[in-house]
């Protein structure tokens, strides 16, 4: 029953093959057996999942046609959830029961999904290993002595360990993408602005946006026709229709035209990563699309660029968690000072203090224009470089990251070799574009991700583009060792 | 030696919409503690800005009431500073491209003189909550307060173009007058509704060079503010007289005891780190929406004080007392509507009536004298059917609730006998019964005679019970003195 997608599962429930309690059930049971291996879920709502799946069936005895009636999912713990403890994987927020749902929790309620539970995750969204999070690292259902990538990791390995056939991630430099490349499932970036950031706990404003992840891209349009609208709540939200990112799914790529950035194929780049991706580009030609050499001049300043702006964005952000209103709070302070000093000394984890810190130092009086306003410049010339690439091309490709999972503690100690895990996928956030990432590939049984990045609000020809891809392709079905039963 | 002062403002003005600027939370005063905070308000986890139309509205509305030049595109920007009363850690303000840019203020001096204030720019801001460090607090402990937080406010910055604490008042005043005109401040200083940040320099008479300044905070009223200034100019002289320095602090002044006092100095301010706000976009005014303004802005207290001198022919300094509080002009146009007498009502409404509103501290709006009333009264003093000592006692008894004035000038029978065949009688009658007076005034050497008239005015009026017209009884009089002659 694990192995179906939420489209064989919408199937599935409408047929009558089985109920939504029956699948609910399964996959609570299969994250309550085969997570302790994984650590992918930090909060389980079994009774509520339960009794939302028992109402569910009711709707669908009745015919109810809410498009994701009576299917599993998991939230990002980044996700406020109406009374479940939402942690952003801090121990900052370890106790904190958020009284509303974030804009994207409240539309799977409406289209009928049911939460199994919220996923481990980065402390913050702060991390591309998982290695951060206060509740431990999530580990790689395809190798458990690596990572899963990050921030979104927890997501990516249950979808991986088939704990859930869907859930929802966030990709502030490659959070989604990077995660589902190194887990061997399909995730999306939308536009930045196409989904509400409303009750998604803000890492940096600019460049946070929530998306899907599954294991196909099929499944990623259904996810995507309910996760995105138009958010009064959210000012940066952008009022423009939703299309239903599942209608031309079955389109040709015949004549697509697709950019391969040469900056994404240099130096750096693990040989059979390469050779994984170069394979898959030929499929696309095989299929009829034409490959068009590009030029991303600035992509090797997003980087920095990225260490500056999301760092200064998240200093003021996490502001907010002073002690005084919610979550940790040191005991006995002696006096203010003392209770913002120990309270986020001990709330906070070491990448997120360092990113605070970083943040501080590149806002503060006389280096503003040195890091900032200069970071802002090259982020203005990313964006032309892309404008620029979708003057010739339909969608660009290339690698998600630079290699397959990495072992854990193997760049612990090395916080900017981290930071190079999303020289590829860093470079979307700061001009806003979306990017998705699908598997093309297996390194040393390590799953490989390959990037696609559309124009703006284009993400319905990359869903096209993935699903042609996957339908001559069967690299998103392999599932790792042991879970398949 | 003879020194010069210089000072400028900065003045804090709530705007009076009824939401908050970034929630839909209440602003009314006065509520109990945090009932008037929503999550926004309470910078929950994922919560977002939503900016508040109307208070962009009232800030562009001021710009045009002073001439100044509209920001086509302004924007908002964290300003980051660690208290509890501030939730988020940082305060949503304007900086580097406000709302307001330059415009002028005419003030009208004491020697009759008008002198113009420029004012530097206004922006948009947030207030902040309240921290209580009184009450049925601990020692060691305070409370937060965080209905004010999310407050509207403008921040209006003069260029340091006042000479004395004269000036500055009267600028205060001026911009007290014009906001509560535009309808976008209920101008209740009490309640915190307009606070002043003083910034006090001194330097010898004929120097070019200013001295250095402090600014003396959050002053809540007009005399404190004078006080303040005074004080702080007297101490600023003292220190250089004595050949010290004078320092760059902040200073706070209390009112109550009249005592300053420093509150930090340049070295302990805050780095605040500036950077514009990633959850809002930038705000965007067009030139339309601009004139729309422009075309429903109310007059404004010089317009409306020249009016009044044309339309009512009312002296300079009349109409200026009745045009500077938009709800005293208003008094003062519907009674004199209904009166017919501007003149007349002119000094009701600038003498009896405000006299009685301030000893009993009502503000116009609160008057149990209504404007149809009032007139109803000066009706009765202009046809002379009272004389201006019963319209006193007429006047109380509206005040005190018996009724209108024609009720009470029947109930208490205080009407006017205007009646000349009446007044014959009555005065025949009192020299009738008064012959050693009439003899007395007979005997009296003529020049002098004028002067024991009084005595007959008053004997006639006490047997009319004070009911008598007496101008007609005083001709009346005079005619039958000279026949007895």
């Amino acid at each position: 029953m694990h192995n179906f997608t939420i489209t064989e599962l919408i199937d599935g429930l409408k047929n009558r093959v089985f109920s939504s309690t029956e699948i609910t059930q399964h996959f609570l049971s299969r994250i309550k057996t085969l997570d302790p291996a994984f650590n992918s879920v930090i909060t389980l709502t079994e009774d509520q999942a339960i009794e939302a799946a028992r109402l569910a069936d009711q709707q669908l005895a009745k015919g109810d046609s809410a498009p994701l009636c009576g299917i599993p999912v998991l939230h990002k713990d980044i996700f406020c959830t109406n009374g479940v403890r939402t942690s952003c994987g801090s121990k900052m927020l370890d106790n904190f029961v958020p009284p509303y749902d974030a804009t994207v929790v409240e539309n799977f309620k409406t289209s009928g999904a049911i939460m199994l539970g919220k996923t481990n995750m980065d402390e913050f969204a702060m991390g591309s290993s998982n290695e951060t999070s206060f509740y431990g690292p999530v580990k790689n259902p395809w190798a458990t002595n690596s990572v899963p990538g990050g921030s979104s990791g927890g997501s990516a390995a249950a979808i991986a360990a088939r704990l859930a056939p869907g859930a929802t991630a966030t990709d502030t430099g490659g959070s989604i993408r990077q995660p589902a490349a190194l887990c061997g499932i399909t995730g999306l970036k939308p536009t930045y602005g196409r989904v509400s950031r409303w009750g998604m706990i803000a890492f940096a404003s600019s460049l946070d946006q929530g998306g899907p992840m599954a294991r196909t891209a099929e499944d990623c349009a259904l996810l995507l026709n309910c996760m995105a609208s138009y958010d009064q709540k959210d000012s940066t939200c952008v009022d423009r229709p939703v299309p239903n990112y599942s209608a031309n799914l079955g389109d040709s790529v015949k004549g697509l035209r697709i950019g391969i950035p040469k900056e994404y194929f240099s130096e750096g780049l693990n040989a059979g990563t390469e050779k994984a991706v170069r394979e898959s580009l030929a499929e696309y030609e095989k299929m009829g699309a034409e490959l068009v050499e590009i030029s991303l001049p600035n992509t090797g300043l997003s980087v920095p660029a990225y260490y500056v702006i999301a760092p200064a964005e998240a200093s003021a952000n996490l502001s907010r968690f002073d002690g005084v209103k919610y979550g940790h709070r040191c005991d006995n302070p002696k006096d203010l000072e003392d209770l913002y000093r120990r309270t986020r000394a001990e709330g906070f984890g070491d990448e997120v203090q360092r990113r605070i810190l970083i943040g501080t130092y590149c806002l503060s009086a006389g280096y503003y224009d040195a890091y900032y306003g200069k970071a802002q410049q090259v982020r203005e010339l990313i964006r032309q470089d892309f404008t620029q690439a979708f003057e010739k091309v339909d969608l660009i490709m290339g690698p998600t990251c630079p290699s397959p999972a990495f072992e854990f503690g193997s760049k612990g100690n090395d916080p900017v070799a981290m930071y190079l895990e999303d020289i590829y996928t860093i470079s979307t956030n700061l001009a806003g574009l979306p990017g998705m990432s699908l598997p093309c590939g297996m390194v040393d049984n390590k799953p490989v991700g390959l990037q696609i990045i559309g124009n703006y609000f284009d993400e319905a020809r990359m869903l096209n583009a993935a699903h042609q891809f996957q339908q001559v392709t069967d690299w998103h079905t392999q599932a790792p060792e042991g879970i398949e039963s | 030696m003879n020194w010069e002062t210089v000072i400028g403002l900065e003045v804090h003005v709530q705007l009076a919409t009824k939401t908050k600027i970034f929630s839909a939370a209440s602003t009314a005063f006065g509520a109990e503690p945090n009932t008037q905070a929503c999550a926004i308000d309470l910078a929950m986890p994922g919560t977002l800005p939503v900016v508040n139309q109307q208070a962009i509205d009232y800030a562009v509305m001021f710009g045009l009431a002073i001439d100044a030049e509209i920001g086509k595109t302004s924007v908002f920007e964290r300003k980051n500073y660690f208290y509890p009363d501030l939730p988020k850690g940082y305060q949503t303000t304007q900086l580097e491209q406000p709302v307001v840019g330059p415009g002028t203020v005419d003030i009208q001096l004491d020697n009759g003189d008008t002198k113009s204030v420029r004012i530097h720019h206004a922006h948009l801001e947030e207030d902040a909550g309240k921290s209580l460090h009184e009450g049925d607090f601990r020692s060691g402990v305070s409370g937060i307060d965080l209905n004010r937080a999310g407050t509207p406010l403008i921040e209006i910055v003069s260029e340091p173009d006042m000479s004395n604490a004269q000036e500055a008042v009267a600028f205060a005043k001026k911009l007290h007058s014009i906001v509560t005109s535009l309808g976008i401040c209920d101008g209740e200083m009490s309640q915190g509704s307009m606070r002043f940040d003083v910034n006090i320099s001194v330097r010898p008479q004929g120097e070019e060079k200013l001295g250095t300044r402090t600014e003396t905070k959050n002053l809540n009223s007009f005399k404190f503010m004078e006080d303040a200034i005074h004080l702080e100019v007297e101490r600023q002289i003292d220190v250089l007289e004595d050949g010290g320095e004078i320092k760059q602090e902040t200073r706070l002044y209390n009112g109550e005891t009249k005592v300053a006092r420093s509150m930090r100095s340049k070295e302990e301010a805050n780095d605040y780190r500036y950077f514009p706000c990633p959850d809002l976009l930038p705000v965007v005014i067009s030139d339309e929406h601009v004139e729309q303004l422009r075309s429903k802005l109310p007059e404004l207290p010089d317009a409306k004080q020249q009016r009044f001198i044309e339309q009512y022919d009312l002296s300079e300094y009349d109409a200026g007392v009745l045009s500077t509080h938009a709800a005293i002009a208003n008094y003062f146009e519907k009674t004199a509507t209904h009166s017919k007498n501007a003149k007349l009502t002119a000094n009701w409404v600038s003498g009896e009536l405000s006299a009685r509103l301030n000893t009993e501290s009502l503000s116009i709006g609160q008057s149990p004298v209504s404007a149809e009333q009032l007139a109803g009264l000066i009706v009765r003093i202009a046809d002379n059917s009272i004389s201006s000592k019963m319209a006193k006692q007429v006047f109380d008894g509206i005040w005190n609730g018996e009724g209108d004035a024609d009720q009470i000038i029947e109930k208490r029978g205080l009407k006017q006998v205007s009646d000349s065949g009446a007044l014959e009688s009555m005065v025949a009658e009192v020299l009738a019964s008064n012959q050693a007076m009439v003899d007395d005034y007979i005997n009296t050497d003529p020049d002098k005679r004028k002067k024991k008239l009084g005595g007959f005015m008053g004997q006639i009026m006490k047997a009319s019970k004070g009911q008598a017209n007496p101008q007609q009884v005083s001709q009346i009089l005079a005619k039958k003195l000279a026949e007895l002659l």
